[in-house]
């Protein structure tokens, strides 16, 4: 039995790293949401902004931190075109139709990636990678908590926009009824291309905040779109709280499960908790029943 | 005799035939377009006519394949055997799935997904399984590889594929068969609005759930298959989300609900990614990735302006 304060180390840490994967979520959630397509290839999407975060350090010394705006702003516009260019014609198209698109898109990106960057793994060194906080017995990776609230403050900023702005209030009301949406006007197709966007756009900060915690090669790309899938159905597919909801329990619970049991088990607890929340809540945790 | 019929027995004789024309690449290639075409064809049985979307056909590849295959390395009991403690074990295991998600109402994305959980569950499972071999893999003794030996499954290349061949001609006879039957009728009337069907009195339940029995099943035996052509398993390959994605890619480049179109889907898709190969070995090129990416490319086009698939397209015009 491992000590009280080394749990709660693991405990607090994989509540940090949980929230970052709840912002990659987060992202996940809001498009499915709203245009009711599963990115499949949104792994694909994490892995490459956390290849842009090693790439703008590596070439301009640019702190991850501050490349999530240029990060962020480019994954918007890709989202925008990859929503308007290829998904928006597929919408009224059977599922297996739309998630074969998204699977093609993500082949293409993972291998693109290994193409451009080779099997090996990246990451980012900055000086604060090596120091934490002491809060009594618990010690917290400066990392790891500037990644939990970047990620916080994104996901309130998203939060704001679909509370407090026409143009989220639009994206609510397409993602409520779309034939009435249509009905009163609203350009449906730029809305969705636009929560695409906002999507991507969650992911980049959440992959730019992620190169800090963990290295980057291609095969993470398909094991993140999984790990997406896991917390949105956990904490309801298309509820914004739920994701991140799900990304810490899951968070924690992978840590835990990585220090009780084994690291490589880890994600088998993540799917075990998945199948149960399927079976007995499969609206999620806070989603609501259709 | 119709047109589609004559057209049949041609493409039956030219397969037949093919092992007498072709070298030994040539045969492993059209092996694996068999085998390609036999995944794919069991898959369509749930997804093609039931409509129920799997994402973890890799599951019952995974589970079939170390039945038989545990069965042979510890107790040297041949595949034959094997075969039915591999169709039990995956009958059961697609029934439970089924169950728990037809009984809670689970479909569409939701249903994919839970599928795909299964497939991870059970692939980081074997992964911490010691007694098949864990990460490590399970290896079969690969036995003289020149005389037939049917009984253990071992001989040349040519008796994989002539084996291959008949379980793809059983599957597409047994599909035809299904599509013709009463269950055929009710799965496609589940398929296109499952709310109507029940309205008309067909048990949605029951017939979804034969649908993923019948499926587990013919994907069990290419499991079995698998274990005795490649002789070595391990969970990080054989139960990966690639593998069901691989099994699932045919039948919908071919067509989803047709019977040609696993059949034509593989052949296209294992040619192609050949071709793409060759054609990168003789440009020289040997970088990671490019070929991936052209077959995603490709995928793409075809997903975008073949909605149906290339077999509807090719049937209207040869009038098939």
């Amino acid at each position: 039995m491992p000590a009280l304060d080394l749990v709660a180390n693991v405990v607090v840490s994989g509540i940090l790293t949980g929230l970052v994967y709840g912002l990659m979520a987060l992202g996940l959630s809001v498009i499915f949401g709203v245009v009711r397509v599963v990115n499949f290839a949104h792994g694909e999407m994490m892995t490459i902004a956390m290849y842009a975060a090693t790439v703008l350090f590596a070439a301009l010394k640019l702190d991850p931190f501050l490349a999530m705006l240029p990060v962020a702003a480019a994954f918007f516009v890709f989202g925008y075109a990859l929503q308007a260019g290829l998904i928006n014609p597929f919408i009224t198209r059977p599922e297996h139709s739309q998630f074969m698109l998204l699977v093609a898109v993500a082949i293409i990106l993972v291998n693109a990636m290994l193409m451009l960057f080779g099997p090996d793994a990246r990451n980012v060194q900055v000086d604060y990678q090596l120091d934490s906080y002491e809060l009594g017995p618990v010690l917290v990776d400066k990392a790891r908590l500037f990644a939990a609230i970047a990620a916080l403050v994104a996901a309130a900023g998203l939060f704001a926009f679909f509370r407090y702005t026409l143009t989220g209030k639009a994206i609510r009301a397409c993602a409520d009824n779309y034939l009435g949406a249509r009905v009163v006007g609203l350009n449906v197709k730029h809305l969705y291309s636009l929560t695409f966007g906002l999507g991507a756009a969650c992911v980049a900060i959440a992959g730019c905040a992620m190169v800090l915690l963990v290295d980057v090669t291609p095969p993470l790309g398909p094991s993140y779109t999984l790990l997406a899938f896991v917390i949105v159905i956990v904490g309801g597919l298309g509820s914004m709280a739920g994701a991140l909801l799900g990304g810490v329990l899951i968070g924690v619970s992978e840590a835990l499960a990585g220090l009780f049991i084994a690291p490589s088990a880890k994600s088998m607890f993540s799917f075990g908790l998945l199948i149960i929340v399927l079976l007995l809540r499969p609206q999620g945790l806070l989603g609501k029943r259709a | 005799m119709n047109r589609r019929s004559i057209a049949l027995a041609v493409l039956g004789a030219i397969l037949i035939a093919l092992p007498f024309m072709v070298g030994n690449y040539a045969l492993s290639v059209a092996t694996l377009i068999l085998y390609f075409a036999y995944t794919g064809q069991a898959w369509n049985v749930m997804m093609g006519f039931a409509g129920q979307l799997s994402l973890g056909h890799a599951l019952y590849v995974g589970v079939g394949a170390y039945a038989a295959g545990a069965l042979f390395f510890y107790y040297g009991i041949g595949p034959w055997a094997g075969l039915w403690l591999a169709i039990a074990l995956c009958v059961a295991l697609g029934l439970v799935i089924g169950f728990l998600a037809f009984r809670f109402g689970i479909s569409g994305v939701y249903f994919a997904l839970l599928t795909i959980a299964f497939a991870e569950f059970t692939r980081i499972g074997f992964d911490h399984f010691g007694w098949t071999g864990g990460p490590g893999g399970m290896f079969l003794r690969v036995a003289q590889r020149d005389t037939w030996d049917l009984a253990n499954f071992r001989g040349p290349p040519l008796m994989y594929y002539y084996a291959m061949l008949a379980l793809t001609a059983g599957a597409f006879a047994l599909c035809a068969w299904l599509l013709r039957s009463r269950a055929g009728y009710y799965w496609q009337a589940i398929r296109e609005d499952e709310e109507a069907a029940r309205a008309l009195g067909i048990n949605a339940f029951r017939w979804k759930l034969l649908a993923v029995a019948i499926s587990a099943a013919m994907t069990a035996v290419a499991g079995v298959f698998f274990a005795f052509y490649y002789n070595n398993l391990f969970p990080e390959q054989i139960f990966h989300i690639s593998r069901s994605i691989e099994i699932i890619l045919g039948p919908v480049i071919g067509g989803v609900g047709t019977l040609f179109g696993p059949l034509l889907g593989a052949a296209v898709l294992t040619l192609l990614s050949d071709g793409i190969t060759e054609a990168l070995a003789a440009f020289g090129l040997d970088i990671p990735g490019v070929k991936q990416v052209f077959y995603g490319l490709v995928l793409l086009g075809v997903v975008m302006f073949l909605p149906h698939g290339i077999w509807p397209a090719i049937a209207r015009r040869l009038r098939l």
